[in-house]
């Protein structure tokens, strides 16, 4: 069988991949199955030293562009710790509707646009215009609004301007509101009903396997974890433990891998999973009731440990955004939008946060001197915190599939398909996919 | 440029956030597949798997050149593409990734004694200009939807697009805005480039002049405004440049 695996050139010159998977396979030996991060590093950290606080939002924020909310919302949250700055009720509610926002819209283009081709087995969206037309407008439509329901509140979704420590700089309407709330209801619903359809008849092409491993996520007594809560993380025993964000490098414990750029990070055991699926693991009872339905007929029950299903825990929550979003918008209505100050500095030191962006959990932390210029950042994203976990899975996964007699060519697609499930910062998604077989 | 056949167009990036593209994607139903009737992609890694050795018209480039490792692959693209457009304030002048460049310590700042492997290297990070020609560059942080979408279509027509040498107060005035520095704020908007329409003051935040700077702009002026009627620190309006601009400054 692996006589016969012809070598790959996917992406002839690696030079091009942000991520490479390596797999090694001799005479039915695995001499080496890697998963590798080459991506450019930025160096945000030291970039944020010397800046105001006013000021280090908006240069955290470019770290990710799809997660430029997410991004921003912890970086607003870090500095508001550091500095003691207070933020009302009103604030609260209005980014909690914004992390609504993010999240749907983000996990509106990883499904429909980088997840589903892969079950229709074409090589991208474009293919299917001509055959999947109604579908596709359909997800155009539905991430469109997710753009202009998060610009809403944050001035716009690529690195919100409206958003800043001690609350938003601008506020909508109460009217502005209310016509995204109609819009959700009368344009949304219909739209994600239609994808809903056919991401179930699509579900049973969801690859089998299985690896149990730890799962970490934000726990909110009062809410399904993402603008805010404790680190918690859910083991495949079921034992749940909590920490203070404070303490957030205690569960990270990062470390510089030579296989990558990025810092890798484990906790209790060699690696864990963040994203949606170690969400939903971890607060399954807390999702909306038509979420929790959309799961059932799934099949997906906590734990779920088949990170493939990662993509499926994104649809459950896209629908639990949307219904949760519309009682945010309810209660925010009925007490209408009142225009307030921004919340000041009380102190100075340090401070940290945690947010649940669409990838999984975000720590920032800052450092202020007494005039509220930053001394330096820590910020530990989603993505790298799951490299660990994919390698792990890797390397479960190869000799799985080696045994059942696979082809080279159902391995590479398994492997590209797993990276994608994790959704790795959506730009690199693809072209993380340089599959290299060396023989 | 103008033919039967679809211009055959290329999406790349290097050291970005890739927020340029995903503004693409935020340009809904009607205008993206409007587009889709003109031009055919034949790349775009962040949603296609699909890739090309061929020629290609019309390559967009986004993100900054930092590494020389990136350099073989940006050669390539120029060898087999008509017309290279850095598209976005990373490609366009370095951008955030600029911020940076005046540090020396940067690397042992975020790995620390790991700092030193050699995977790890970056250097100045500049525009892609500083690798290979580059036929037009689209500033922004991120780019102005409209403002790419008119400037694909200007190229498509055969005709030459324009970004403004005006500063971003013009747009503020064009749209009403109050005055930042009216609302007890300051702003860059007095030497920014302009081109964006201006949200970020109409949104209550200054203007950081992402875009990058004007021709020629009054750089003393500028931090002697920023502290006179901005009322920010001397230290602060000294380096307030760096953040969008570094590679724009007079000193360094």
């Amino acid at each position: 069988m692996t006589q016969n695996m012809n070598v790959n050139v996917h992406h002839v010159t690696r030079v091009e991949g942000h991520g490479n998977i390596v797999v090694n396979v001799t005479n039915g030996k695995i001499e080496k199955c890697e998963w590798q991060v080459p991506e450019a590093p930025r160096f945000f950290e030291a970039m944020v030293r010397g800046r105001h606080y006013t000021e280090v939002a908006r240069i955290t924020s470019r770290i990710c562009g799809i997660c430029s909310v997410g991004h921003t919302l912890a970086s607003v949250k870090a500095t508001e710790d550091a500095l003691g700055i207070p933020l009302t009720k009103q604030a609260i509610k209005l980014r909690r509707l914004l992390k609504h926002a993010e999240n749907f819209d983000s996990h509106i283009v990883h499904v429909l646009f980088l997840v589903a081709p892969d079950l229709l087995g074409a090589q991208s969206v474009f293919p299917l215009v001509p055959t999947h037309t109604e579908v596709i407008k359909a997800a155009l439509r539905l991430k469109r609004f997710g753009h202009e329901w998060g610009s809403l509140l944050a001035g716009r979704t690529t690195h919100p301007t409206r958003v800043v420590p001690g609350g938003f700089a601008e506020l909508p309407t109460s009217k502005e509101l209310a016509t995204m709330r109609d819009r959700l209801i009368n344009e949304v619903t219909p739209d994600i009903n239609l994808v809903l359809d056919v991401v179930l008849s699509l579900a049973s092409r969801f690859p089998d396997f299985d690896r149990p491993t730890e799962y970490m996520a934000l726990h909110d007594s009062e809410e399904y974890g993402l603008y805010d809560g404790q680190i918690q993380s859910v083991m495949p025993d079921h034992s749940k433990e909590q920490w203070y964000v404070r303490d957030y490098r205690q569960v990270t414990n990062e470390y510089v891998n030579s296989q990558s750029t990025a810092k890798w990070t484990k906790n209790k055991l060699e690696s864990y999973s963040a994203g949606a699926l170690a969400r939903f693991n971890n607060n399954y009872d807390q999702l909306h009731p038509e979420a929790i339905k959309v799961a059932k007929a799934l099949g997906m029950k906590p734990l779920v440990t088949n990170p493939y299903l990662n993509s499926a825990a994104q649809v459950v929550e896209t629908v639990h955004s949307v219904h949760s979003s519309l009682q945010l918008m309810d209660e925010l209505l009925t007490s209408g939008i009142e225009q307030e100050e921004l919340g000041n500095p009380t102190k100075h030191g340090e401070g940290s946060s945690a947010v649940e962006v669409p990838r999984g959990i975000l720590f920032h932390h800052y450092n202020y001197d007494e005039d509220n210029m930053c001394l330096g950042g820590d910020c530990i994203i989603p993505t790298n915190q799951n490299h660990a976990n994919i390698q792990h899975d890797f390397e479960k996964l190869v000799p799985e599939l080696l045994a059942a007699g696979k082809t080279e060519a159902d391995l590479e697609l398994a492997l590209e398909m797993l990276v994608r499930a994790y959704d790795p910062c959506i730009s690199c998604s693809t072209h993380y996919l340089n599959v290299e077989f060396v023989k | 440029m103008m033919s039967n056949a679809k211009v055959k167009v290329a999406f790349f990036d290097f050291a970005s956030c890739e927020g340029c593209q995903i503004e693409l994607t935020n340009l809904g139903e009607t205008v993206f597949l409007g587009l889709l009737d003109h031009i055919e992609i034949v790349e775009f890694r962040e949603v296609m798997k699909e890739t090309t050795d061929q020629p290609i018209d019309i390559a967009f480039i986004e993100g900054s050149f930092t590494r020389e490792a990136d350099r073989e692959r940006l050669e390539s693209i120029r060898a087999r593409a008509g017309i290279v457009v850095a598209y976005g304030s990373c490609a366009a002048t370095g951008g955030i990734n600029a911020l940076k460049n005046h540090q020396s310590d940067y690397k042992e700042y975020v790995y620390g004694e790991d700092a030193k492997m050699p995977h790890l290297d970056s250097g100045v990070a500049g525009p892609i200009s500083k690798a290979i020609k580059v036929d037009l560059a689209i500033p922004g942080c991120p780019i102005d939807q409209t403002e790419f979408a008119r400037i694909v279509s200007d190229i498509l027509h055969g005709k030459a697009p324009t970004i403004p040498n005006y500063p971003v107060c013009v747009e503020c005035k064009l749209r009403e805005t109050v005055c930042r520095y009216q609302s007890d704020d300051h702003c860059m908007g007095l030497v920014a480039r302009a081109g964006c329409g201006a949200p970020c003051p109409a949104d209550g935040v200054p203007c950081e002049a992402c875009r990058g700077l004007v021709d020629s702009p009054n750089q003393t002026a500028l931090a002697e405004v920023l502290v006179e009627e901005g009322g920010i620190s001397e230290q602060r309006a000294a380096t307030k440049s760096r953040l969008w601009t570094a590679n724009f400054r007079n000193e360094e």
